[in-house]
């Protein structure tokens, strides 16, 4: 048994999910390596060390220094074959995600996603997930080797344990498929802005508002109910909305008192950033979105309808 | 242009949702539809070929044989056919099976885009194009909010935990869309009459060229080891509006001590 941790970077350091997994990882297989692609990386790969790998390997080279996938499908799958690990465990993320769906097609190793949880059972990886709208726990496994992981982002913390690593150089060679897509540019989002994260109560919008102009609804039950308003990766996408006020995995991660989705559809990319919420109510027109699944409370209906009576019911109700 | 579109037929979510404690599966017999984010998908692959003038959008399923009833919701859309491969050993695919079994699928086609949404709703999947593209060869981008097509190139513009990513790259490519990338149009009454007429071709395993050793359990490398009970939100409710929902969220929130 044998496990390696796809490491993820950001500028000058690895992101804290790949350390929480790579920490957990080293807790319950002492075994534990981890792989680093990028241009520049070999000086973070002691970084890994501390958190438990005991080899890091670092592909680093020009052709690799865009965050895309399919050079990094090239690299692990290369690894993992030459090294034969048991393991593959991703923290997931945009990227992540994309690299451990091509590793399991290039080498048909089964993959687990949204994995909140790692436990070894007789020397064999066991993963726990929910389903179904967190109404049941799955414990999940594979039937051969390698097996591929996708961890749920924040579900392990990162834990310094003391160890150093070796850092093994290895080469960069790619396929002309995974060549193909060139990253043109990268923008950055400055996350400021009035903070979502310490609110007790979100009132959140999503695409189902049907304009930017329906944020005004949103802003007016907030401002009714005490809460903060918040917003989605579609309608942050589509400009309606600014960044800062994004839930989800590639926004913000909140768990208020309260939670209220209007027009929300409920996206495992926006669910991921919400669903530790104490009381989660919806409103939303299509029967089927997925936010119902998880809603404490939700109602099928026009909110255009139901946000102004709310609004002003808990005005009335709070006396202003 | 030639645009395929995969597309996969879900359980209604709610709370009649359930996985069978015997078989350790998806209860497959309640009501199903068409994966929501799947629409986005098909919504821009009409796009695609009204700004082309001419092409053809396909939709390609692995899935049991009344998937065409939900499939065809992408006919009416305006989608030219479908294909689903259907078979009884193909029941119970994972991700490493169901990737083969589409890209054999696709390679039959020939495709210059293939298109997949960006999740899908009963399994919360979302790599199932980073598989496909890996099988066919063909570069990927996922999680696209903006997409330009000129000249045999596409540029697409997405969303990562950093800020927004401009990617590129040839076709033929495997992209994934964000559902915030268009609004998917309603079928018309005509192209929901119409869709019945259209081609729709039901494959076995076989028809595909696949193996039934590298489908259904067989060709499966996940597995699920158990079932713990329903945990966490147990009296969740769900109400239509009838006029009355503001106050019923009202009394809801004042009953929690929330307001």
């Amino acid at each position: 048994m044998s496990t390696l941790v796809f490491l993820e970077h950001h500028g000058s350091s690895i992101q804290k999910g790949s350390l929480g997994v790579l920490s957990k990882a080293a807790a319950i297989d002492p075994d534990t390596s981890a792989v680093l692609v990028g241009s520049g990386v070999a000086g973070l790969a002691e970084q890994a060390g501390k958190y438990g790998a005991k080899t890091v390997f670092v592909a680093d080279g020009e052709a690799v220094a865009a965050p895309l996938p399919q050079p990094r499908v090239d690299i692990v799958s290369r690894l993992v074959q030459e090294k034969g690990f048991g393991n593959v465990l991703f923290a997931a993320s945009v990227l992540a995600s994309d690299v451990a769906g091509g590793v399991s097609a290039r080498l048909d190793a089964g993959l687990n996603w949204d994995l909140n949880d790692l436990a070894m059972d007789g020397g064999a990886l066991v993963g726990k997930r929910s389903a179904l709208g967190d109404t049941i726990s799955a414990d999940v496994g594979w039937t051969t080797e390698p097996r591929l992981a996708l961890i749920r982002a924040g579900s392990f913390e990162p834990k310094e344990n003391g160890g150093s690593a070796s850092v093994e150089s290895i080469g960069t060679d790619l396929e002309d498929f995974s060549s193909k897509a060139v990253m043109v540019e990268q923008l950055q989002e400055q996350a400021s802005g009035p903070s979502i994260e310490e609110a007790d109560i979100l009132v959140t919008g999503g695409r189902g508002l049907g304009s930017p102009e329906g944020f005004q609804l949103m802003e007016e039950l907030a401002s009714a109910i005490g809460g903060a308003v918040a917003s989605t990766r579609a309608v942050v996408d589509s400009g309606w909305y600014p960044y800062a006020t994004q839930i989800g995995q590639t926004g913000k991660v909140v768990s208020p008192k309260l939670y209220i989705g209007c027009g929300v559809s409920g996206a495992i990319q926006h669910k991921v950033g919400m669903q530790t919420s104490q009381v989660i109510v919806s409103i939303n027109k299509d029967p089927n979105a997925p936010i119902f699944d998880f809603s404490d409370l939700g109602v099928v209906g026009d909110l255009q309808a139901i946000v102004p009576q709310l609004t002003a019911l808990v005005k009335e109700r709070r006396g202003s | 242009m030639k645009i395929a579109v995969c597309v996969k037929e879900v359980p209604d979510p709610g709370p009649n949702r359930r996985i069978d404690p015997g078989t350790l599966k998806m209860d497959r017999s309640g009501d199903r539809s068409l994966n929501a984010y799947d629409l986005n998908a098909i919504e821009e692959a009409l796009r695609l070929k009204e700004a082309a003038g001419d092409g053809e959008v396909v939709l390609v399923s692995l899935g049991q044989a009344k998937a065409l009833d939900s499939i065809r919701k992408g006919l009416a859309m305006g989608a030219d056919r479908a294909v689903l491969v259907s078979d009884e050993a193909a029941a119970g695919s994972d991700l490493v099976a169901t990737s083969h079994v589409l890209a054999e699928a696709l390679k039959a086609e020939s495709p210059d885009v293939v298109l997949f949404g960006q999740q899908a709703t009963d399994g919360d999947g979302a790599v199932m194009w980073a598989a496909v593209a890996e099988r066919l060869k063909m570069p990927v981008v996922s999680q696209i909010s903006e997409l330009e097509v000129s000249g045999g190139t596409i540029t697409a513009k997405r969303q990562t935990e950093f800020g927004y990513d401009r990617i590129q790259a040839p076709l033929p490519a495997v992209l994934a869309v964000a559902d915030s990338l268009n609004e998917p149009r309603y079928p018309s009454l005509k192209g929901i009459m119409g869709a019945k007429k259209k081609p729709q071709d039901v494959k076995s395993l076989s028809d595909v060229g696949v193996d039934a050793s590298r489908a259904g359990e067989a060709g499966s490398r996940t597995t699920v080891v158990s079932l713990s009970p329903p945990q966490g939100r147990g009296d969740s409710r769900k109400i239509e509006d009838d006029g009355s929902a503001a106050q019923q969220i009202l009394d809801f929130l004042v009953e929690r001590k929330l307001v």
